[in-house]
């Protein structure tokens, strides 16, 4: 059961068409290996779920840039002005999304959840088209899970069974889209033997990770 | 007259009055992250950062950036002795479940319903609304902090013309010229810079104001 592989063999697990979790905020916590990876790949009409869309340097504001999205999925569009010049000449679909709203349709799309219900939006543009819930008195919007073909997460260290821990606010969305997709993929900054990450620190099970490749340390 | 910085400073000043001891607070980008800097030395009050913990300290000098440890607005930043780390689900669990006491954030505008739009100007500027939705809808209590007017133009309206970031969610408005409080009735004008009459404070609003009986100068 060797999840180790090579960037190149990574890449190759994303199909044009596929739609792709990365992790990260504002590009922390993103695993940037794999996203130069994919921008070198080329591979092309995929549908992104992101809290962001980076910048056009960092993170997955790269893809952006090389034009590798029909759709985008985010909270937050606004450090990335290609993502923004994308939207208004309707070259790609941007969907906004709150962020909490984003982060608990994949948490629900991992833990097999039809959805959460919650009132962030309820009277602005996030409702339109959603149906409503009344539970005991109060209105919710249903909002429905998401799940992924490839999640890429990024991990501070790993050890070989794919358990995974973090360093600061580099957790953010990674740990639940680690959940949420049928391959995930981690790139870690340190690939260390099992036994070696103490199962009291672990933050995403190895149980959820198919494939481990080696990043770059963060700068 | 006050230069923009000091404008900023003095309503961050008040603001920051508006904290209690033992207050978990989440501040927004801009203005509103000056408040930290007023915060009154016999009491304690923890900033959240949303991308993921609590206790969020002051920005690092150069020699000590962690690149692990981003703001919400992706710049390095501090963790203070006693915060946590956590994912982006935890972290929008305290906003959402009510376990913030108080959120400060800016407004494109502000009503007298308490509606506040601040995350979209359509075909000119869409950011997206990252966290600020479930700020203001989680939060206990949301104060908006911002100059009163967009050069001269009213932001302190009847109703609010820009997509709604949420619906009667805001209690507290401080600006440069004074504070108002969001009432059943309308807004409620408690506290006036005394460099303003009321006739020029109500001037720059496009909202009826109610003058409080009481009113204070607002320091």
């Amino acid at each position: 059961m060797n999840k180790i592989i090579t960037l190149e063999e990574a890449v190759a697990k994303v199909k044009d068409g596929d739609t792709i979790m990365v992790g990260g905020f504002l590009a922390n916590g993103t695993p940037e290996g794999l996203i130069d990876g994919l921008v070198e790949s080329g591979v092309k009409d995929l549908t992104l779920i992101c809290n962001d869309t980076g910048f056009v340097d960092k993170g997955v504001g790269k893809m952006v840039v090389n034009k590798q999205f029909k759709k985008i999925i985010a909270s937050h569009i606004g450090t990335n002005r290609e993502t923004g010049n994308q939207l208004n000449s309707g070259e790609t679909e941007v969907v906004l999304v709150p962020q909490g709203t984003l982060i608990e349709q994949i948490r629900a799309g991992g833990a097999g959840l039809g959805g959460v219900l919650t009132q962030t939006g309820l009277g602005t543009k996030v409702e339109e088209g959603k149906d409503k819930v009344t539970v005991d008195g109060k209105e919710y919007i249903l909002e429905k899970p998401l799940r992924a073909n490839v999640a890429l997460v990024y991990a501070t260290k790993v050890d070989k069974m794919g358990n995974a821990i973090f360093n600061g606010s580099t957790h953010n969305f990674n740990i639940f889209m680690s959940t949420a997709a049928d391959i995930v993929i981690v790139g870690a900054e340190e690939i260390v033997e099992v036994g070696e990450l103490g199962p009291h620190d672990i933050r995403i099970p190895g149980i959820f990770v198919d494939y481990i490749v080696k990043e770059e340390p963060l700068k | 007259m006050m230069d923009k910085n000091q404008m900023q400073d003095f309503i961050a000043r008040r603001t920051a009055k508006e904290l209690k001891d033992g207050d978990l607070v989440n501040l927004g980008i801009g203005l509103p992250t000056k408040v930290s800097n007023f915060v009154a030395d016999d009491i304690q009050v923890l900033f959240q950062s949303e991308n993921g913990f609590v206790g969020l300290g002051p920005a690092p000098d150069e020699n000590n950036i962690d690149p692990y440890i981003v703001n919400a607005g992706g710049l390095p930043s501090s963790i203070i002795p006693g915060g946590a780390f956590f994912d982006s689900s935890m972290s929008f669990g305290i906003i959402r479940g009510g376990h913030l006491d108080a959120t400060v954030l800016g407004a494109l505008q502000v009503d007298a319903k308490g509606n506040i739009a601040n995350y979209m100007i359509p075909g000119k500027m869409v950011p997206g609304m990252g966290g600020a939705m479930d700020l203001v809808s989680g939060a206990k209590k949301v104060i908006v902090a911002m100059e009163h007017t967009a050069k001269g133009n009213h932001k302190i309206l009847e109703e609010c013309t820009l997509p709604l970031t949420a619906v009667g969610a805001v209690d507290l408005i401080i600006t440069e010229m004074g504070v108002l409080e969001v009432t059943p009735e309308g807004l409620l004008l408690t506290e006036i810079n005394p460099d303003y009459t009321v006739e020029e404070v109500q001037a720059a609003t496009g909202a009826k104001l109610l003058i409080a009986e009481d009113l204070k100068e607002m320091v």
